[in-house]
């Protein structure tokens, strides 16, 4: 299973494939690579959320939530706090089972097919492929240069030159390198918290995620260090799925091309952004994107 | 309301309510100066003691001697006259220059003279050989009951049984360690057994310190390792631990001057009254860890305790007690140093 999970999401991620070929998941993809051409019209949903139930110890955060999100797309999640959100994010790399006595009680969490639930799933090798950007931005007490390149050091990835390369690439893709390029051996904590989330960004695509998960990663930033994210989400769009939880319908609207709004642990509607904002098939939808509650 | 009135609208009135502020705030302050007090007369009392054995009046100033050397008993007799005082062997070679001095009656006063050296080095050997233990044991239990362990009633019972061991007295640790290490294991009374003991002892303040020190580690530093695909153990270890290891630190110099000063858990476990051999003459390797050695605090407990008391004795006393203090105050302040730079290095 845990092969399978390897294989069918080897061919996507072009260059971690590229970069350490497995001879033995290079020999299982034939079968599994035909569908999964990346840009494919055709591909399959990236992400497929089955009649998920969800809770926390007792109480139900999730009821039945079915939802596929697409291939290098922004998908915004938005309702009022509370209403499973980030709980249904957090399900999406298994960050959840942090938390004692979370559990998925009934239906599928599938990424590329694989039920990422089952008790064979390799987590680690998940939140390789799933990165996450979280609400309060967390830059380990290292250098810049260090918090780049710690997910590539876990891979035992320790080559200078790699790792210059992947740093200089990433704080590019981050937006974030003319301003510290000069500074990369200085603590990540001095930048300021724009720049420091930028740089939780630029640590998250440093391993070539094929998803990031972005959990209000602007709640903490003033608007022009939130314009800057925006900015960056832009530009990720063309390279990687963004799935982005915010309480910001504005940001919402701006930055994603699919809008899901949740309320009390149940999806009310999932359509194109322009649909929900302008022309919500739902009223909750519309009293909620209209400010008339949350 | 006119200004007239509104001048002394805000103009302090005595009543009952300052007054007692002002009583109260007075009897904290007394019961911190008290506190206080009590600490400087032992220090004072001790230092002002002990720096005649240590200290000398003529170059090089330190008594080399008492800290050099091995205890000896002392010999007080008359000669010519005068009144000399010798040691053991200064005593012999005396008697041997001087034939006539063979049958002069001198009066001996053991441990009285030399110096504590032997005592020196055990209790260093002892605070390093328990705080390895201790630290190591504890570190690894606090990083399984913060980091792995899932709460139920296993580890609320475990950590109920570690707060109950802290407050068992140290003569306890002392008599379980003569049961199972002297005994049991027949280490006899060894540096193992005394380091195993005084390891047991302190365990509860380093895990529980440890714990905290663990906890104080933002959940923010986990959650981002683990999201980019690091197992609990790579994350524990390279973005955990050494964020954790100042405040471990700190607690563990509350371990050494516990260790270095207690006097039950040793007595029957490693301490000896007195030794000849130095530690580190031993045959074999092995024989190091299993040999008893002399310390500060249980020759603190032989001279005030075990011999008749007289001035000689009194020397030694306070002198012992002051190089005690002294070596305490030399490891905590090198643990703080440590922790200083560490934090300096991890902070966040």
């Amino acid at each position: 299973m845990v092969t399978a999970v390897h294989a069918v999401m080897e061919p996507l991620s072009p260059s971690s494939a590229a970069e350490k070929p497995t001879p033995r998941l290079a020999a299982a993809q034939p079968a599994a690579a035909a569908p999964a051409k990346p840009g494919a019209p055709a591909a399959t949903h990236l992400i497929d959320i089955d009649n998920l139930d969800f809770f926390y110890g007792a109480s139900q955060a999730l009821h039945g939530i079915n939802l596929k999100i697409e291939h290098q797309k922004v998908t915004a999640f938005i309702g009022p706090s509370g209403c499973g959100k980030s709980t249904l994010l957090r399900c999406f790399n298994r960050m959840n089972d942090l938390i004692e006595g979370t559990r998925v009680a009934r239906g599928t969490i599938k990424i590329h097919g694989v039920d990422i639930y089952q008790p064979d799933v390799d987590v680690i090798e998940l939140r390789k492929r799933v990165g996450m950007v979280f609400q309060k931005s967390n830059p380990f007490p290292k250098s810049i240069y260090e918090n780049i390149t710690y997910g590539l050091r876990l891979q035992g990835r320790n080559k200078k030159s790699e790792l210059d390369e992947i740093v200089e690439r990433s704080l590019r893709g981050a937006a974030l390198w003319d301003e510290v390029k000069d500074r990369l051996d200085q603590s990540g904590l001095g930048l300021s918290g724009g720049q420091q989330q930028r740089l939780c960004i630029a640590r998250a695509i440093a391993v070539e995620p094929e998803v990031i998960l972005m959990d209000e990663p602007c709640s903490a930033l003033d608007p022009v260090a939130t314009a800057k994210v925006e900015e960056l989400i832009q530009e990720l769009r063309t390279r990687y799925s963004i799935v982005i939880v915010t309480h910001n319908m504005q940001q919402a609207a701006r930055v994603s091309d699919r809008t899901a709004f949740f309320y009390l642990g149940k999806l009310i509607e999932y359509a194109d952004t322009r649909d929900i904002f302008t022309n919500p098939a739902n009223p909750q939808t519309e009293a909620y994107v209209s400010g008339r509650f949350g | 309301m006119n200004l007239e009135n509104s001048a002394h609208l805000f103009r302090a009135k005595p009543n009952a309510a300052r007054r007692a502020e002002r009583g109260i705030f007075w009897l904290f302050r007394l019961a911190t100066y008290v506190v206080l007090l009590s600490g400087a007369a032992v220090f004072a009392n001790i230092i002002f003691k002990g720096a005649g054995t240590v200290f000398k009046t003529e170059a090089p100033f330190i008594n080399t001697t008492f800290l050099t050397a091995a205890p000896e008993s002392l010999y007080v007799f008359e000669w010519q006259g005068q009144k000399r005082e010798m040691g053991d062997h200064a005593f012999r070679a005396f008697k041997q220059q001087h034939p006539e001095a063979a049958n002069v009656k001198a009066e001996s006063f053991v441990y009285s003279a030399g110096g504590i050296f032997p005592c020196i080095v055990g209790t260093v050997l002892l605070v390093l050989g328990s705080m390895a233990i201790a630290l190591s044991l504890g570190v690894c239990a606090a990083i399984y009951l913060n980091e792995y362990a899932r709460d139920g009633a296993f580890i609320r019972f475990v950590r109920l049984a570690i707060l109950n061991l802290a407050g068992v007295p140290s003569i306890v640790f002392g008599l379980f360690g003569f049961g199972m290490f002297v005994i049991f294991f027949g280490w006899n009374v060894s540096l193992l057994a005394g380091w195993f003991t005084l390891a047991f002892m302190v365990l509860p303040v380093v895990i529980t310190a440890s714990e905290e020190s663990l906890k104080a580690v933002p959940k923010g530093f986990r959650e981002g390792s683990l999201a980019l695909g690091a197992t609990k153990w790579q994350t524990i270890r390279k973005n955990v631990l050494p964020y954790a290891l100042p405040g471990i630190l700190t607690s563990s110099i509350l371990g050494i001057a516990r260790v270095a000063g207690e006097t039950a858990p040793i007595m029957f476990t490693a301490a000896y009254v007195v030794r000849d051999k130095m530690p580190w003459e031993v045959e074999k390797f092995s024989d190091f860890f299993l040999q008893g050695v002399m310390a500060l605090p249980y020759h603190i407990y032989v001279v005030s305790s075990k011999i008749p008391q007289n001035e000689y004795t009194e020397r030694v006393q306070y002198g012992t007690a002051f190089v005690f203090l002294v070596i305490v105050a030399v490891i905590a302040m090198a643990s703080i140093l440590l922790r200083n730079r560490l934090r300096n290095r991890y902070k966040w």
